[in-house]
Formats: C-alpha cells, sequence, structure tokens
C-alpha cells in the first residue's frame, strides 16, 4: 500500500505524506459525500486552482536501471488556506477538480491537532478501507488463476 | 502570374456537419457512453494512452468515441490535446517491482516465486465468435482464491543473482533522462530516449519490427523472461512539500526479454536482454518493444548492423504513427500549383524529346 517503500522525506512528515496519498487515491464520490457530512464546516480560500496539468512518468531501464520517460498523465492541484490560516495542498491523477480542492481541504483539517482524530476517523479510514478491499479483490481474483503445475507420472519406474 | 484561390469554406463546414451525423449514425441506437468505452473498450483506452503518450482513460474513450473508433486518429486527438496543458513536473520513478500484480508470467521458468499468474488474457481461448456477447447476458463473478500473498521477485532479479544475465540498463550517474517532448530527437540516441520514443510508438510498426527480428533479421533468440501487468503508485516531488506526494496509481505492462548471450575477454557469457514498458494492458506492444530494443541495442553489445529493426533513425524516425500519419496524409491536400509545375515539367520534357528526335530522323 501506499508509503510502503518509501524511504524520503523526514520521518515526521510520513504520516502527512500517507494522509495525502489517501486523499489522491479517494473518489470525487466518497469527497463530496464526506464534505456534505462534515459538521463545523470551516471557510476556505482557494489559494491555486484547482487547474490540471501533466506530470511526465517516469521508468527505469529494465525495471531498475536509469530512469527514463515513459509518457504523461493528467493531474490536477490545488491548494487552499483555512479560516484557522492552515494551508492545505492536494495533487491527484486525473482533471476532477473538485475533488482535489476537497482533498486540499481535508489536508489543511488533517494539519490542526484538534481535527486530525476527525479527519482520521471519518475521512481517511474508510478511504484506507475501500483500497485494502479493492486490493483484496484483486489478488483474491488474480491468485485464483495461478498455474497449479502437476507431474503426468509416465513408465513403471 | 501566381494566382491565389480562396473556397470551400461552406463544403468544409457541412463536410464536418455530415461527419457530425454519420459518428452518431442511427438515433435510434441508444448514444455510446464514455463510461461504457472506458469499461467494455478497456484495450483500445489502453492503447490510445500509450501511444497517445498520455494516461487519462476518460479523455482515451472521449478520443474513440470522436474518432469514430479510428485508433490513429484517436491518438492524434490525445497528442494535441496534451499540448494544451503545462507540464507540473517529472514523476519520481516507477516501481514495477512494488507493483500489484494482475497478471504474471515467465516462459523462462516454470516455478518461480510468486508462480505464473494468468490474469485475464485471451491466451488459451479457442478465438471462437461468441455469440452469447452479441446480447447482454449476465456475466458470472470471477474466482477467488484466498492464500498467503506471496512477493513476485523479477525474475531478471533472480538470474541475476547468479551473474547469468546482465544488469538492469545503467546510464552515467549524472546523467539527465532525456525527453523528446522538450528537444528534438539528435541521432544517434541514448538508450533512454530510444525507449520513450519506442513507448509511444506504433504497435503495428514495431510487432512487424519485432517479427522481423524472429524471421532472422537480426536474429537475437528471446526467450520471455517475464511479462507483468498491473498497478503502480505515481510519485511526484512538488516545491511546496519536502516529501514525495503520492498522485495515484497507473495500470503499466512491463516486459523482460531475454536475449542470447554476450560475453568478452574480460566478462564471461550471460544473457542479454531488451525492456518494454507501456501504459495500460498492452502485452503485444510490450513484447514488440522490448524485441525492438534489443535490436536496437547492436552497436552497444558489438553486434554487426545488417538490418532494419537494428537502424536506430530508420526505427525510431518511423515508430510514431502521428508524424507517419502527417506526412502520408498531407498528400491528399491541394498540391495543386506543385502539380501544375510538374505538369509544364513534363510537357516542355517530352517536346524536346519529340523535337530531337524529328532532328534525329532529318541527320
Amino acid at each position: 500500500m501506499s508509503g510502503e517503500n518509501q524511504e524520503a522525506g523526514p520521518s515526521a512528515d510520513r504520516p502527512r505524506k500517507a494522509a495525502m496519498a489517501l486523499l489522491a487515491q479517494a473518489t470525487a464520490r466518497e469527497m463530496n459525500e464526506f464534505w456534505a457530512n462534515w459538521h463545523d464546516k470551516p471557510q476556505v480560500e482557494t489559494l491555486r486552482g484547482p487547474e490540471t496539468g501533466l506530470v511526465m512518468v517516469r521508468g527505469r531501464i529494465g525495471g531498475g536501471g536509469a530512469p527514463f520517460n515513459l509518457g504523461e498523465a493528467t493531474v490536477t492541484r490545488a491548494t487552499v488556506r483555512l479560516d484557522s490560516g492552515a494551508v492545505g495542498h492536494a495533487y491527484a491523477l486525473g482533471r476532477e477538480r473538485e475533488k482535489v480542492r476537497l482533498a486540499a481541504v481535508f489536508d489543511a483539517l488533517w494539519q490542526d491537532e484538534s481535527q486530525r482524530g476527525a479527519v482520521e476517523n471519518v475521512v481517511l479510514a474508510p478511504i484506507a478501507q475501500r483500497l485494502d478491499d479493492d486490493l483484496q479483490v484483486k489478488r483474491a481474483e488474480t491468485a485464483a488463476t495461478k498455474v497449479d503445475f502437476f507431474t503426468m507420472v509416465r513408465g513403471d519406474d | 502570374m501566381y494566382v491565389a484561390v480562396k473556397g470551400g469554406e461552406t463544403a468544409i463546414r457541412n463536410a464536418h456537419k455530415l461527419l457530425a451525423d454519420r459518428r452518431r449514425g442511427d438515433r435510434t441506437v441508444p448514444a455510446i457512453g464514455l463510461d461504457q468505452i472506458v469499461e467494455q473498450l478497456a484495450l483500445a483506452i489502453d492503447r490510445v494512452m500509450a501511444e497517445g503518450s498520455l494516461y487519462d482513460t476518460e479523455l482515451a474513450a472521449l478520443a474513440v468515441k470522436q474518432a469514430r473508433g479510428d485508433m490513429i486518429e484517436a491518438i492524434f486527438l490525445v497528442r494535441a490535446y496534451r499540448t494544451t496543458l503545462p507540464r507540473f513536473g517529472y514523476t519520481t520513478p516507477v516501481e514495477t517491482a512494488q507493483m500489484a500484480i494482475e497478471r504474471r508470467i515467465s516462459a523462462t521458468f516454470k516455478d518461480l516465486p510468486g508462480g505464473q499468474l494468468l490474469g485475464p488474457t485471451f491466451d488459451y481461448t479457442h478465438r471462437l465468435l461468441d455469440p452469447d456477447l452479441a446480447g447482454d447476458a449476465a456475466v458470472d463473478d470471477p474466482e477467488r482464491r484466498i492464500e498467503t500473498h506471496e512477493q513476485a521477485p523479477r525474475v531478471t532479479d533472480i538470474l541475476g543473482h547468479h551473474g547469468m544475465i546482465e544488469t538492469d540498463g545503467d546510464l552515467p550517474e549524472d546523467a539527465v533522462p532525456g525527453d523528446l517532448t522538450r528537444e528534438p530527437l539528435a541521432f544517434p540516441l541514448e538508450r533512454d530516449l530510444r525507449l520513450q520514443a519506442l513507448a509511444r510508438g506504433d504497435e503495428g510498426f514495431l510487432l512487424g519490427l519485432a517479427y522481423s527480428t524472429q524471421r532472422g533479421y537480426a536474429r537475437s533468440h528471446p526467450f520471455v523472461g517475464e511479462i507483468r501487468i498491473g498497478e503502480v503508485e505515481v510519485e511526484l516531488e512538488v516545491a511546496e512539500l519536502d516529501f514525495p506526494l503520492t498522485l495515484g496509481r497507473i495500470r503499466l505492462t512491463e516486459c523482460q526479454m531475454v536475449n542470447q548471450f554476450k560475453g568478452s575477454s574480460k566478462q564471461p557469457p550471460q544473457f542479454t536482454r531488451g525492456y518494454g514498458l507501456v501504459f495500460g494492458q498492452s502485452e503485444r506492444k510490450a513484447m514488440s518493444m522490448s524485441l525492438c530494443d534489443r535490436a536496437l541495442r547492436a552497436t552497444e553489445l558489438g553486434e554487426d548492423i545488417t538490418a532494419a529493426a537494428q537502424d536506430e533513425e530508420f526505427v525510431i524516425s518511423h515508430s510514431d504513427n502521428v508524424q507517419s500519419t502527417g506526412f502520408v496524409e498531407h498528400l491528399k491536400l491541394p498540391h495543386y500549383v506543385d502539380f501544375q509545375a510538374e505538369l509544364d515539367l513534363v510537357r516542355r520534357m517530352r517536346a524536346e524529346h519529340a523535337s530531337r528526335d524529328i532532328q534525329e530522323a532529318a541527320e
């Protein structure tokens, strides 16, 4: 899952990195629902975006060698400031602007110690659960197509 | 005298209106939705994303619909669209070793850690048309098998431990990956730029070249070390945060082709490799790419260049179907003045020829 093999970044930031990874992988429907049900909505000022652009996705020669440019992907980003002063960022693949704007709002809320627990429970936990469920289902469906070889016995000895 | 000619605006406008009508077709048939194209023509979407060099399933579906299913036209539309967007940056290289695997096979080892996972493949189907698909018959849920998750190490790493195969391709430490969307290509290319060009290259063109290497035009005796299809995480470093951000997941197909030996007085013989990496589920393209990558390493591996597939300038200059179709299809645009000049020239040549005949007859 996200963040599993990450060495980069100071360790203090790893939880935020994991939180942002989950927000990026939320669906637009999930985000709208979480926001609609959020009690005590803060005033949100949009500092940047939401705007759509491209990233050049890189691979590695042979899978683990020198990097090369594979092709581009659409990405949407947004930056917001809450009335508390907290600034939130979000980047996600695709072109769903409102989803990304809300992801930035939840990133800003998450940074507020008093709100973090609620963001974790109401927003991040359900996203993580869905992603994990999807992964387990896909794994089980793929595992069912695993070849079990058996040896044909030929002759008497 | 040069006479500028204008006209055709009404004809063009009406032609495009007619195109829109024919694209929609019979109005009693429901219009096809982008979600239907994404879900049910998924491999067409994958091809448009790979050769359009833009990962966005919904845009690719729109392109397929707008192009009436003409894949190269759809790829052209996607390429044109990407030029309208700003570039936010380059991702950190994706880790295919960490892929959430949906299919993974090896033709070189039967029993390998992680196993042979067939996934949703056309292989072993009988290629008989299925009349049931003409309707909307219910489809069963797939089987599931719950088992402890087993890591699937890359086959090339298994072989690599014993020094039997060359390592993943390295370039000098300080090498910045070339980007053909930013700089015009200058031959000869490094392998990174070749791979970028091949990844967006035309599947049919690369397939034909790959086939030519199997038929003896730059033979390399290939084995599929491994093909894996699945999702990888995409990460981006951004100025406002001091850790790489996860943007989401994309599906890729990777092919590790294992080829015949190379050794030297200093190094014992070992297998060489070709590499393929493609957006989406596209095994044929990834395999073709890896065969072409291997053939194009001829100079690096000290092989004689005897075949088209080894000729970098030939392969890379002609692999892009948007460029190819642009130049081939421009021939149908008005060349009236050019052709008048040619016509005039051939008339003069014929006149000279005739007068020479008369002169020769007189002498």
